[in-house]
């Protein structure tokens, strides 16, 4: 191929030189064979390499970017599902204290209701024994008290009759008679 | 026409300008001599093996360490990648893919060529018609293969538009032959065109520049030029890679 070049080189090479002396070195077709020569055989290295080894090696770092941040990306979802899940179960865990909380607050304030009810009914009690007691002790006091009227009474009256020069006699029966009335 | 030039040169040299802004692309041997056989080493050969190295540094060198989260040049590797994988997927489809490192040969010599031709001093290999043409036809022959080889005679169906008036369809077909045979060629001269316009217009503005009461003009000049040009180093591989993907896909699917 490089020689064909070459020949069809030589032949425009005449036509060359002419175009040379008009001032565009594009035109001076002696140096085509040579400038097609060296790039057909810069464009067969530069396919050979990037074919051979970049573009595979490109295409594999890519490909594995893609692949790190599409793995990145499932576990971030991973973990965001996870801290939801945590997030509920602490909401649960949350909420089962607080009724626990309220069950206790509630079965506590019964149980002092149930105290209290008990201490009041025997307080009460004590209340009631205390003022039946009271009473009796009064209605004795009261008893005593009347016979001990009647006792003095008698004995003022028959004092007075017999300083009046009276007899005492039936002054008891009066008395009596006068504390019923 | 080439009487006219020099005479224009020569004036110019009296009036102590020097215009040479064709002098750069000039293919000169690298060890001497005047001889140019067609393996004689050149300064094209030269800066066609400093692309190589770059694109080795570029692509090897910079993706050596594999790594999760790229360097910088590993990141601009991997970005070439997926542009013109992107690309030839999107325009060729699924089927397209096996020649993604074709296309990508392509680009990456194109670019890399075209902003080495940037540098002060460098040769732009991609300014010669010779280089362009041979890869319009390396593309243009090897798309027209692969569509009779893909396709058979149904290739022809690509000239054969269905879809419009049965009156028109020959026209439509001529039109079509015509316009399929001048691809390579509007392919190979638009960007050698490009890559040597804006050379030689830096060129001219730099001769302009050694007239001192003008100079701070044309630097400036040279830098909104320099500016430009980076922005078509890259169009113009672009233009020709997708250009190349879309002639492509002709091949793939010639019906649509």
């Amino acid at each position: 191929m490089a020689t064909d070049i070459q020949e069809a080189g030589k032949a425009v090479a005449e036509v060359g030189e002419a175009a040379e002396k008009a001032g565009m070195p594009q035109l001076d077709f002696s140096t085509f064979p040579n400038q097609i020569f060296w790039l057909v055989v810069t464009l067969v290295v530069i396919y050979l390499i990037l074919s051979r080894v970049a573009l595979p090696r490109i295409g594999a770092i890519l490909a594995e970017r893609q692949g790190t941040i599409t793995n990145d990306l499932a576990a971030a979802e991973e973990l965001k599902a996870k801290a939801v899940e945590a997030e509920k179960a602490y909401e649960k865990a949350l909420a089962d204290a607080r009724a626990e909380a309220q069950r206790i607050a509630a079965q506590t304030r019964a149980e002092i209701q149930a105290e209290l009810n008990e201490a009041i009914a025997r307080a009460d009690a004590e209340i009631a024994a205390k003022a039946a007691e009271s009473e009796k002790a009064i209605a004795e006091i009261r008893a005593s008290a009347l016979e001990s009227i009647e006792a003095v009474a008698t004995e003022t009256a028959a004092e007075i009759v017999s300083v009046l020069g009276g007899k005492p006699d039936g002054i008891a029966k009066a008395v009596a008679e006068r504390m019923k009335g | 026409m080439a009487s006219d030039a020099q005479a224009v040169e020569q004036m110019a040299e009296e009036g102590g300008l020097v215009f040479h802004p064709m002098e750069q692309f000039e293919i000169k041997p690298l060890f001497g001599g005047t001889e140019i056989a067609w393996y004689t080493p050149t300064n094209a050969t030269l800066w066609m093996g400093v692309a190589i190295l770059a694109i080795i540094g570029l692509l090897i060198l910079g993706t050596s360490k594999r790594s999760i989260i790229p360097s910088r040049l590993q990141s601009v590797a991997e970005l070439a990648y997926g542009f013109i994988y992107k690309m030839v997927e999107d325009i060729c489809g699924k089927e397209g893919v096996k020649y993604f490192p074709y296309v990508m040969t392509l680009f990456m010599f194109i670019v890399t060529a075209n902003f080495l031709g940037l540098l002060p001093l460098a040769f732009t290999t991609t300014s010669h018609i010779a280089v362009t043409a041979v890869m319009a036809m390396l593309v243009f022959l090897s798309v027209t293969v692969l569509g009779f080889v893909l396709h058979g005679a149904s290739f022809l169906g690509l000239f054969w538009i269905s879809s419009a008036p049965l009156a028109l369809r020959p026209i439509l077909a001529l039109i079509e032959v015509i316009s399929y045979f001048v691809r390579p060629i509007s392919h190979s001269i638009r960007l050698a065109g490009n890559m040597m316009a804006g050379h030689a217009v830096i060129k001219v503005f730099a001769a302009f520049a050694a007239i001192e009461l003008l100079s701070p003009v044309p630097i400036l000049a040279i830098t909104a030029i320099y500016a430009l040009e980076v922005l078509v180093a890259f169009i113009q591989a672009y233009v020709f890679t997708i250009l190349t993907c879309v002639y492509l896909k002709d091949a793939l699917h010639p019906n649509h």
